[in-house]
């Protein structure tokens, strides 16, 4: 059976960034498994701009972003398998892949990194009111048909949810010779950036609808007609605020959940929020040796921020194979409180620290003139005041060593208003 | 009268205000600017799109303009990019159309097609 330093599952952006760290670091024999023909994961199909701002200092689209870590990848003697897909993963880190050249494989991983992404949700996991008909398609399928393929979904298009990949979707497709007739979003305020609601609605005067939900989909084989409705401050649809919509598309930009099926049968503990792996400080599952990065950890906005903490578990990788990752002893739990939906990572051990950990985590709802509060057992270590803060940007927190002891038992963090 | 702009130029997303006198202010970084100064005189984007492809692997090419163009030829550029059609291998970067309608701007690939 063939043996690896580590196998990394997943060739995408974590993937890529977890191999060249790890290479870096002098790991050897590092085996990347992509089930695409492909590297660079979702970012193919991202053409749009916008990409590497913090990791090159430059202006990239998705496919470019991607390519400056393949020709990274190229300068290293990391082992890629291409088309091969990964069909189980066992406790002891046993492999299990297949591909056409090889058939059925086993190999034998002394640390695992699972790299997968992420879904999109789709119309069954938000319940979407009324028929299926042939028209309702996630925005990355339909980003993925149009930019890969060449191939639009429809004409006449409806959208969703506010998230950054309807917005680019929008602008896409009407560029492409369709007509996107509005975008609908059910909290009062937008889910995607600032810059693409100016670039991707409002360049092209499509409107949108805060505070509404899409209530009726209408449509025996195709879709014919959707039926939009004001929702008040509980969500819940207002009757008589009906409105029609004749389209031949809806897109479902509402949300993404992290890929974990192969983590299933492996105990690893799920988190409820994040729906990925509850994570030490250098992102490794509740299986020591067994990693977790990008989005199939926690779901991020930002490419560059998925490059960056690839790089912690690739760190993790190296200090499990040297003996220096320590379990027991010294645990601090972080707590999400007051205006704070989650934190990755869920546990820090102050002996595997170096010099400073980073608290990653989003708010449950917009504030605007408040306080982040950062507490180690009550007394606070860390405010920072911010003008802004939406769910939809994740927000990143420094803490330093000297901040903590060894005796530090819990961390939190706070929204204050004020 | 001023005027109220979000700055696109990066994620930051930044709320400016202009005045008469293309004063600008609430802008994290000089980019901002520039950008709100076009904004309301020319406003110029970036355009990304896809040009067919004959490959093993891939049926369209990404590319992007080389420069920002005025955004009101946008369109016009698409149907541009719409009579094209380009045969693998494709280079990073590659020149796909040299200036296109006459802007000085070039139409770039963005992907390498080996085959
Ligand atoms: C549709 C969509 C659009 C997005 N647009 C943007 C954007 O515009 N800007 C931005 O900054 N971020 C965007 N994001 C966020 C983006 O996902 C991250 O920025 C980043 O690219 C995610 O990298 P990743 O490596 O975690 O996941 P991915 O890029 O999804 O990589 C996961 C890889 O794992 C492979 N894989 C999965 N399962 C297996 C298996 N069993 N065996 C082998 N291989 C497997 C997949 O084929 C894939 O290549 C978008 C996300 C999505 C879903
Ligand atoms: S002003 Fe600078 S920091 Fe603010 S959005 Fe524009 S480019 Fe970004």
């Amino acid at each position: 059976m063939n043996k690896y330093n580590v196998v990394i599952i997943g060739g995408g952006s974590a993937g890529l960034s977890a191999a060249v760290k790890c290479y870096d670091l002098g790991v050897k024999n590092i085996l990347v498994i992509e089930k695409e023909d492909f590297l660079g994961g979702i970012l193919n199909q991202c053409i749009h701009n916008g990409f590497g701002l913090h990791e090159f200092k430059e202006q990239l689209s998705g496919p470019e972003y991607a390519y400056r870590f393949i020709e990274m990848i190229k300068k290293t003697d990391v082992e890629v398998k291409l088309n091969t897909m990964v069909t189980n993963v066992t406790k002891d880190k046993h492999v299990f892949y297949t591909n056409e050249s090889e058939g059925f494989q086993e190999i034998e991983a002394q640390t695992i990194i699972f790299a997968m992404g992420c879904y999109e949700k789709n119309a069954g996991a938000i319940q979407l009111a009324g028929d299926r008909p042939v028209g309702i398609y996630t925005a990355g399928t339909a980003q993925k048909y149009l930019n890969a393929e060449g191939y639009l979904v429809g004409k006449k298009v409806f959208i969703l949810g506010s998230g950054d990949i309807g917005l680019i979707m929008a602008r896409r497709m009407t560029l492409e010779g369709a007509k996107v007739l509005g975008v609908a979003e059910i909290m009062p305020y937008s889910n995607g950036l600032n810059r693409n609601i100016v670039q991707c609605l409002n360049d092209f005067d499509i409107p949108l609808y805060l505070s509404h939900t899409v209530t009726n989909v209408i449509g025996k084989e195709k879709l014919e007609k959707i039926e939009l409705s004001q929702v008040d401050d509980n969500l819940l649809p207002i009757k008589g605020t009906e409105k029609y919509f004749d389209v031949d598309v809806l897109l479902l930009s509402v949300g993404l959940i992290p890929i974990t099926d192969l983590l299933k049968n492996l105990d690893i503990k799920i988190n409820a929020r994040t729906k990925g792996p509850v994570v030490n400080e250098h992102n490794e599952t509740s299986i020591p040796g067994i990693f977790v990065a990008g989005n199939g950890l926690h779901v991020h906005d930002l490419v560059d921020y998925v490059s960056n903490e690839a790089r912690l578990s690739a760190q993790g990788v190296y200090k499990f194979l040297n003996g220096n990752l320590h379990y027991n002893n010294a645990l601090i739990v972080t707590k999400n409180e007051n205006g704070i939906g989650y934190i990755v990572p869920q546990v820090v051990n102050y002996l595997n620290l170096d010099d400073k950990f980073v608290l990653k985590f989003r708010v449950t709802k917009p504030f605007k003139n408040v306080d982040i509060v950062v507490k180690a057992d009550n007394q606070i270590i860390k405010k920072i005041f911010k003008l802004n803060l939406i769910p939809s940007e994740m927000e990143n927190i420094e803490i330093t060593k000297d901040l903590i002891n060894i005796n530090t038992k819990e961390i939190s963090v706070e929204v204050k208003e004020r | 009268m001023a005027q109220n702009l979000i700055c696109i130029v990066c994620p930051r997303g930044c709320h400016l205000t202009i005045d008469e006198n293309k004063n600008v202010s609430g802008n994290s970084c000089p980019r901002g600017v520039n950008y709100a100064i076009n904004e309301i005189t020319c406003p110029k984007r970036i355009l990304t799109s896809t040009v067919k492809l004959v490959s093993k692997s891939l049926a369209r090419l990404p590319v992007i303009t080389s420069e920002e163009i005025d955004k009101n030829i946008i369109f016009d550029v698409m149907k541009e990019l719409n009579k094209v059609e380009v045969k693998a291998p494709i280079k990073m970067h590659e020149i796909i159309i040299k200036n296109v309608l006459n802007t000085g701007v070039n139409i770039i690939s963005t992907r390498e097609i080996i085959e």
